[in-house]
């Protein structure tokens, strides 16, 4: 029993860090960079993204046995079309002026890799509460991958964060971090520090087996 | 007669798919390790994406003013099949095409390109020209963009890089400025 619940914790927190779709998979980059040019505009996506995959994964989960593995991928893409459908109007009603800027990448929630990539690798082959738990912390590993991203492009690029203004009138704000190119640029070196982080931790546990294995 | 070139030099240069767009950025930076592979690739997803073009202005055409709602639904079973029936015919034409490609191909499906074409061309209510125009462009740019990150990563693999910044983040700051280079052809059509 105890180690039930283990495994169901170990699922639940691997998509935030260790796993994180963004910067350890490399998974769901596109709207990633179209949207975060604002903290305001990354949550709005994060949201949105959150609900299409626990939505997809609990129902993906629960009919897995009657989805015929040939067309399994079609199926699963409908179902995703249609919480993105939801979400897409639910948007709309709420919050139209966030839905405006965002626009076509909305829908385009559909073609995120790491929706598809977790019914298919993970939900399709597990139990509910199993595939609930792994879609909720994935998404909310790609909610704090698009925030950090939305909030140092908008700090940079706009001195502000979240609208509020940070600076004085001194600071020249650097454009380029909320055009295209600051979206490719910040990711980059995102992934630089995770892959520095990830490297340290290594020689650290290396160390670690080292000097017990000296003690023994 | 204008307005086609326009379209044409617009999704190819100026508002490029991959690199302002952010569109298919899974095959970019995935199969972008050599230059064959990735022009292959490119070259498959054009031929998706014109026949994308075709099905969505059918779509909208004729079904899509009753039930607006089933939009995206219908958007993404039309892709799905179209390349479900290309995966066939790669399969049939050139197993070691097939081969090469991999995974990536089913993965057209979700190449956010495709459905951002069908999308992006229904909120600008193309025609059927316009839209297939705007396909090619757009395809013929995706192409343009892997080709010239793959050129790049092919000529770096023969460089000293540090451990460090290897794969991904590597990838991602040369995508950055190639996509700054990109940003001066905005200013390609202001004088017309």
């Amino acid at each position: 029993m105890v180690k039930a619940s283990q495994q169901e914790y170990e699922e639940l927190i691997k998509g935030i860090w260790r796993d994180n779709p963004v910067f350890a998979q490399v998974l769901g980059m596109c709207p990633m960079l179209a949207v975060t040019n604002s903290a305001i505009n990354a949550i709005a996506m994060g949201g949105a993204t959150f609900f299409v995959l626990v939505g997809s994964s609990f129902l993906v989960a629960a009919f897995k046995s009657w989805i015929p593995k040939q067309v399994r991928i079609s199926c699963f893409i409908i179902i995703i079309a249609t919480f993105v459908t939801v979400a897409d109007y639910t948007l709309l009603a709420l919050i139209p002026g966030v839905h405006k800027e965002l626009g076509a990448f909305i829908p385009l929630i559909v073609a995120n890799c790491l929706i598809l990539g977790r019914q298919e690798a993970f939900a399709s082959k597990s139990t509910i509460r199993l595939a609930l738990l792994d879609a909720i912390g994935m998404a909310a590993g790609f909610m704090l991958a698009l925030l950090m991203l939305g909030a140092v492009r908008e700090i940079l690029g706009d001195g502000a964060l979240f609208g509020i203004k940070l600076f004085g009138t001194q600071f020249e704000p650097w454009v380029i971090m909320i055009l295209p190119p600051g979206g490719f640029l910040t990711l980059g070196l995102l992934l630089l520090l995770f892959n520095w982080l990830a490297v340290k931790r290594r020689k650290f546990l290396d160390e670690v087996i080292k000097a017990e294995r000296g003690q023994s | 007669m204008q307005d086609l070139v326009w379209i044409f030099v617009s999704a190819l240069l100026i508002n490029n798919f991959v690199l302002s767009y952010f569109l298919g950025l899974c095959p970019f930076l995935g199969v972008s390790n050599s230059l064959e592979t990735s022009f292959r690739l490119g070259m498959a997803t054009t031929f998706v994406m014109l026949i994308t073009a075709l099905c969505s202005w059918v779509l909208n055409t004729y079904l899509l003013i009753y039930a607006p709602y089933l939009r995206l639904i219908s958007f993404i079973v039309v892709i799905a099949s179209t390349v479900q029936f290309i995966e066939m015919l790669v399969r049939k034409l050139s197993p070691a095409l097939f081969r090469a490609l991999g995974i990536f191909l089913p993965l057209i499906t979700t190449n956010c390109a495709i459905l951002g074409l069908a999308i992006f061309a229904t909120n600008k209510s193309y025609g059927l020209i316009e839209g297939l125009v705007y396909a090619l462009g757009a395809g013929l740019g995706f192409t343009l963009a892997m080709v010239l990150l793959a050129g790049l990563r092919e000529e770096s693999e023969l460089s000293d890089v540090p451990a460090l910044i290897q794969g991904t983040a590597m990838n991602l700051i040369i995508a950055g400025i190639l996509s700054m280079a990109f940003m001066g052809f905005a200013g390609l059509f202001s004088a017309a």
